[in-house]
């Protein structure tokens, strides 16, 4: 306290070390202090060097892009699979190249991988063999029962023989693991003829079920 | 992992596998090593994309597994390691490439691109992918032989550009069966680890610690690249033939299990020995560039990676192996080693005077000296000649009081103080404070101003991470902003093709052409201009990162 009442008299600071060392004399006017955070470009005091140029550069250049758009179509770029649609549509059928979670695009050594790893490789590119025979039987079971529930869904207003027919044709797809594409395409457009979603097959016949449907559209409006 | 590191990985694993497997892989790079379990509920993406992440990461080589240290009740649990060095050399891949094709042309440059993109392959594939890729550019009617393009491959091999695959060991260790894979025709064992035993060491075995790191398996491939013709052309003989093939090609080749990956660290020696060649170029003059190139061509083989120098080398030998074009006489050859020895540099020394004075190339030394450059040029690029002139004053005093500075730089003393307090605060330069008394007191102290070479380019180095890790950020944003337009573009170039494919005339060509405005013209090519210009940044930030990545690695190794 004595050495508080001592500094007021004899100037406006007491600090430890010397003022004039820092280069702010007596006497001199301080900057101001700064009340915001310093900006985020601040200016900048030189212009950066210009950038090399020549063939090298430019090989290098085109050789990177050309490897960063190569990276997308590589089987190695994953994208999430699209969230599942409310109903089954008919342009589902051509939208077959889109990824799917519980599938992997490419096959891997998988000797070279830990065994928890293992995952089912997509259909469409398995050329032969099981991969992983305990994994794909588990998986197969889960797709097999969840195509039988919606085919049953879908399939609840027709004859009895047209579920079982479809049930056991989702099954059988399924069950071949080595099948060729051609193959799997004839068998989907067997099921065509046999499913209610194409209207152009179906209209061969006809069991009256729509004969009335309209007319209780009309109740409110006088009929003429 | 610094968190300039992390951020840059995340942005590389993003641009070249997906916002999935950036996810997965920065929560690894983040935590060290986790099991699968723990992996699928801290980032919370579905099990199957995880896996999948893991399957894509392990491919490349950039995620390990080992078994964790608590076993569950199944047996020991498997833990995964990602490596964030092996990402960031995603940054480097353009450059690999080219080196690829200056040291053994177009064949080599596309095997290295092929094993770079799939991370590891088996020689026959690796053969085959490349054969068809040079097939599709030759002219009509030609193909490329098999033949041609394992030649490449093993003269890769031969100067270890290319490596094999450590084999993966299993958990339980395995016999420590002797590597025969030589002799079996090419049936390599792909699960249990070699003589090494790796399974009970720690440390993961790097390649190098297998025999046959460097062998070629003896695999007979015959045959020719396919053309893959979307449209029926002629060339009917050939078309037979490789039908017959595709159909052959399916079976085993004999390679199976052994898979092959780009060896970065040959690439690093032969970038460092290109960094110091024309550094000594540049110094001095072509012919004393091209006697160190052939010291350090004769050294390669016999020179370990880390070493400090290489090996000693007779003024004799240097005198035969030079180049057959550049005939000097003995004399001047000694000449120039003296010139060599005494630049101040110190990239030749001299270790003894049998046969004609020995010679030494000194890596670590060049490599200090190519780092100090690079910083002096960044402060004299940033702050300006003068400061740099101080840097380079304290670099080589070492200590220097603040009076010592203004007088050694001739600088008037306002302006010292200025421009090292400048310094100071972009903590280039560092204060050392040399106490008189015991009490410390700051009117009895020295202060010292020093610069610390080695802490110094570590921080530079993480400026240069972030550099690069900005520059990408940049060009996702311009790339973003400008969508739209991109993808008109594309569109009208995907019309535009295939009218002319299909033979139209000019008119609906130009007409085509007009759906574009001149005002959307110019943006498309500016913003075409910045996107290179982004990006021939990142490559040329690329080559200051590896310089001062070596010299910190060499200062490590060497100081151990």
């Amino acid at each position: 306290m004595a050495g508080r009442g001592g500094g007021r008299g004899r100037g406006r600071t007491n600090m430890t070390f010397n003022l004039e060392d820092l280069g702010i004399g007596r006497g001199e006017a301080l900057p101001p202090t700064a009340v915001k955070p310093t900006p985020l470009f601040p200016p900048m005091t030189a212009q950066a060097v210009p950038l090399q140029t020549g063939e090298e550069v430019e090989y290098m250049l085109a050789l990177k892009q050309e490897l960063r758009a190569a990276c997308k179509t590589l089987p190695f770029y994953i994208r999430r699979a699209a969230p599942r649609k409310d109903v089954v549509r008919y342009s589902d059928k051509y939208h077959k190249g889109e990824p799917r979670d519980n599938t992997i695009e490419w096959s891997p050594d998988w000797s070279r991988l830990p065994k928890e790893l293992c995952i089912k490789v997509r259909k469409s590119q398995r050329k032969a063999g099981p991969v992983c025979p305990p994994q794909v039987k588990a998986v197969k079971k889960s797709i097999m029962e969840k195509e039988e529930v919606l085919s049953k869904l879908e399939t609840l207003e027709k004859k009895e023989e047209m579920a079982v027919n479809s049930g056991d044709e989702d099954e059988e797809e399924k069950k071949k693991t080595n099948e060729e594409e051609e193959q799997v395409e004839e068998e989907e457009l067997d099921e065509e003829d046999l499913e209610e979603e194409t209207d152009y097959i179906m209209s061969y016949f006809d069991n009256g079920e729509d004969f009335d449907i309209d007319s209780d559209d009309n109740i409110d409006e006088a009929v003429y | 992992m610094t968190l300039q590191e992390a951020r840059l990985c995340g942005l590389l694993l993003q641009e070249h596998f997906g916002e999935v497997v950036e996810k997965v892989g920065t929560h690894l790079l983040r935590s060290g090593a986790q099991n699968l379990r723990t992996i699928v509920h801290e980032t919370g993406t579905p099990l199957d994309l995880v896996k999948k992440s893991l399957c894509v990461l392990m491919q490349h080589g950039a995620c390990g597994f080992s078994a964790g240290r608590r076993g569950g009740p199944g047996g020991p649990v498997q833990e995964y390691q990602a490596s964030g060095e092996r990402v960031l050399r995603v940054l480097r891949y353009p450059r690999y490439i080219y080196t690829a094709k200056t040291l053994y042309g177009d064949t080599g440059e596309l095997v290295v691109e092929e094993l770079l993109q799939r991370g590891h392959m088996t020689m026959s594939a690796t053969v085959k992918a490349v054969a068809d890729r040079l097939t599709l550019n030759m002219e009509e009617g030609k193909s490329m032989e098999y033949g041609e393009v394992t030649e490449a491959f093993s003269k890769l091999v031969e100067t270890h550009f290319l490596q094999r695959c450590p084999p993966v060991s299993e958990k339980t260790p395995a016999t420590p069966s002797s590597n025969q894979s030589g002799g079996g025709g090419g049936a390599a064992p792909a699960g249990p680890g070699g003589p090494a035993a790796a399974a009970a060491s720690t440390a993961p075995p790097t390649p190098e610690s297998f025999p046959d790191c460097y062998k070629v398996p003896p695999v007979r491939l015959v045959g020719r690249g396919k053309r893959r013709r979307s449209s029926d052309d002629g060339g009917g003989d050939g078309e037979q033939r490789n039908g017959k093939k595709a159909r052959v090609e399916t079976e085993a080749h004999g390679d199976e299990g052994i898979y092959w990956q780009v060896n970065f660290e040959r690439f690093h020696l032969h970038f460092r020995d290109q960094a110091i060649i024309s550094a000594v170029a540049s110094k001095l003059d072509q012919t004393s560039s091209e006697i160190v190139r052939t010291m350090l061509r004769m050294s390669e083989v016999t020179t370990p990676p880390a070493a400090v120098c290489t090996q000693a080398l007779s003024a004799n030998e240097i005198f035969r192996s030079l180049p057959p074009n550049y005939s000097i006489s003995r004399a001047i050859l000694d000449q120039y080693l003296t010139l060599l020895v005494d630049d101040p540099m110190e990239f030749v020394g001299k270790s003894g005077d049998s046969g004609g004075g020995m010679y030494v190339v000194n890596l670590h030394r060049a490599l200090s000296n190519l780092a100090r450059a690079t910083l002096e040029s960044v402060v004299q690029e940033r702050f300006g000649s003068r400061s740099a002139r101080i840097f380079r004053l304290l670099l080589r005093k070492r200590h220097l009081e603040q009076k010592q500075v203004e007088d050694f730089a001739m600088i008037p003393a306002k302006e010292a103080k200025d421009m090292l307090y400048t310094l100071l605060s972009e903590n280039l330069v560092q204060l050392q404070e040399i106490p008189k008394t015991p009490d410390h007191a700051p009117s009895r102290t020295f202060y010292l101003y020093t610069v610390n070479q080695l802490s110094t380019a570590r921080m530079l180095l993480q400026h240069c991470y972030k550099t690069v890790a900005n520059l990408i950020d940049r060009r996702l944003f311009e790339t973003k902003e400008n969508k739209r337009l991109l993808e008109k573009s594309q569109r009208i170039e995907a019309i535009l093709a295939s009218l002319q494919a299909s033979g139209a005339d000019d008119e609906q060509l130009q007409e085509v052409k007009e759906m574009i405005t001149a005002p959307e013209e110019q943006q498309l090519e500016a913003l075409r201009h910045h996107i290179n210009k982004l990006d021939s940044t990142e490559n040329q930030v690329d080559e200051t990162i590896f310089l001062l990545e070596s010299y910190v690695n060499s200062t490590a190794t060497a100081s151990r």
